[in-house]
């Protein structure tokens, strides 16, 4: 299962090292991972393989999402499914 | 693979464009439920209906928060009432009423529809009974939704029941009068309806469907809007039908996902995607807004008509593709209440009772949610239904009429339902009398269907 994993907010030192360790813990492995800063904001978008995962798709969300609201960042983990459907035939 | 532009847009489309899944529903047959003694036959109908849809929500909720589209409304319709409960009398036929609206909360289901009998030939005792009951049902529930099958192509149009749903309607609306006659809103007049449409108040789980089956309701006028005005005002009618189609396409992927995804983890079949644009009260989710972007100053104006037939066509082609079973009504729908677009339209003076059934001989599904004076005679409900039915039934397709004689209420003067129901002007309704024609009774013979100029 791959997972889209979106991040909105101010910018500072250690989002994407913070989200990679959650990651790496729960052995999900990144595929792509495109990133952005503009004015100050930090705008972020990863594509991650979660086959061998530890962790259920709704437990990582409240992880990342509890993590990402201490640092007042908007985190997002989606089932990729939903872009691979609208935008594949 | 996808690409990381196209993560973009289709977060801006949830985000900014208010694209969602608007309703998951699950229908259920009753038809094992028949009991002559009511007791039993209420006890069966709970235990299935609780018993069939008891995850539903749960797996609603789960599926919109992993795949990060939020899905509204999760429903349920079962088997007309009346094919059920046809020995019932008045008082147990609103028993079952009450039964269905305990079991829909008892799942968390926001309405439940099938309080439902299907007329268009001619009358059971138990559809007379059930017909009979519609006003006190919807007076005593606060979930529960009902139709009426009027007609159809092949039966022609029954016009001793258009006229009982005249009285009916207007006593649905003297019983609820204290909420604006929601009851009303709950009521839905078909010509040709649909066993499997997923939307609400005309749903019901029609008697050729399965023991249960998903249907699932996309929605998204926003991202159709926001998707023409990118293109800007330079782009001809042939450009802005191949948008809408590309744009259809990709909702009802979603729609397509969704369904696979709720059927597979309910253990139950999937029925059909409804390739509908259902708008809500909210700004930024109208479909008169899409008709406005195409060009028409005010929806309602000259052109409207034309606007709405390339909206309605180029969804059906679009969805078509992006769905292995398409079903439902599947169309445009123009609810007045619910469509802020429609909404400002009747209270500026540009869209009215007349322009809106023009509308509806190009759309998905025919008068809906307009609200008349509270003193309009019955008769001329049964007129407009009569109406809206002969549209439906010369050209084949389903049409309805969900209208709202609001008590006390005058034309001009401001009616709120609340939610997604939303509000609207009462609107004018032709005065002239069709009392002697709504008197005659009788069916009105089907259509010839051929020599169609």
């Amino acid at each position: 299962m791959k997972l889209v994993i979106t991040v909105v907010g101010r910018d500072q030192v250690g989002i994407i090292a913070m989200i990679s360790s959650v990651l790496a813990e729960c052995n999900i492995n990144i595929c792509n991972l495109d990133q952005t800063i503009v004015d100050g904001f930090f705008n972020m978008i990863m594509i991650a393989n979660a086959e061998h995962s530890t962790i259920g798709l709704q437990q990582l969300q409240e992880i990342l999402q509890g993590k990402g609201k201490q640092r007042g960042l908007d985190i997002r983990v989606q089932h990729a499914d939903i872009f691979q459907s609208m935008h594949k035939v | 693979m996808f690409t990381i532009d196209d993560i973009r847009e289709t977060n801006r489309m949830i985000a900014e464009n208010r694209l969602d899944v608007r309703t998951i529903t699950m229908g259920i047959s009753l038809r094992d439920c028949a009991d002559s003694d009511c007791q039993r036959l209420c006890h069966n109908i709970y235990e299935k209906i609780t018993s069939r849809a008891e995850r539903l929500v749960a797996v609603g909720e789960d599926i919109g928060r992993e795949y990060g589209v939020p899905i509204i409304n999760k429903r349920i319709s079962v088997t007309p009432i009346s094919l059920v409960a046809d020995r019932m009398d008045e008082r147990e036929m609103v028993r079952v009423a009450v039964t269905l609206d305990r079991a829909a909360a008892a799942v968390g289901v926001n309405f439940i529809g099938g309080f439902s009998a299907l007329v268009d030939k001619g009358c059971t005792r138990g559809d007379q009974t059930l017909i009979a009951a519609i006003p006190e049902a919807l007076a005593v529930t606060d979930r529960v939704c009902a139709s009426v099958n009027i007609a159809s192509t092949k039966a022609g149009i029954n016009m001793d029941a258009v006229r009982v749903m005249g009285e009916t309607i207007k006593e649905t609306a003297v019983r609820t009068a204290d909420r604006d006659a929601i009851g009303c809103a709950k009521l839905v007049v078909f010509a040709n309806a649909v066993q499997d449409n997923p939307f609400m108040a005309g749903a019901f789980h029609g008697v050729g469907e399965p023991e249960t089956a998903i249907n699932v309701g996309v929605s998204g006028p926003g991202v159709v809007k926001q998707a023409l005005a990118s293109a800007g005002k330079q782009a001809d009618l042939g450009m802005v039908a191949e948008i809408i189609k590309r744009t259809a396409f990709k909702i009802t992927r979603v729609g397509q996902l969704v369904a696979r995804e709720a059927s597979r983890r309910l253990g139950v079949s999937f029925g059909i995607v409804d390739l509908s644009l259902a708008p809500t009260p909210a700004v930024g989710d109208s479909v008169a807004h899409i008709l406005e972007e195409m060009g028409v100053e005010r929806c309602g104006g000259p052109g409207t008509t034309a606007a709405l037939a390339i909206l309605n066509d180029a969804v059906k082609k679009g969805g078509l593709m992006a769905s292995s079973y398409v079903g439902g009504l599947s169309g445009a729908f123009i609810p007045v209440s619910e469509d802020a677009g429609m909404i400002e339209a009747v209270a500026c003076g540009s869209l009215t009772l007349e322009k809106l059934e023009a509308m509806t001989c190009v759309c998905s599904v025919g008068l809906d949610m307009i609200a008349v004076p509270g003193d309009t005679p019955a008769t001329t409900i049964a007129a407009i239904i009569a109406d809206e039915a002969a549209i439906g039934v010369v050209n084949n397709k389903t049409t309805a009429v969900r209208i709202i004689p609001v008590p006390g209420k005058q034309t001009g003067q401001l009616v709120k339902f609340g939610g997604l129901l939303g509000y609207s002007p009462i609107l004018a309704v032709n005065p002239w009398s069709a009392g002697q024609f709504i008197a005659r009774g009788g069916r009105i013979p089907a259509p010839l269907s051929s020599l169609t100029n």
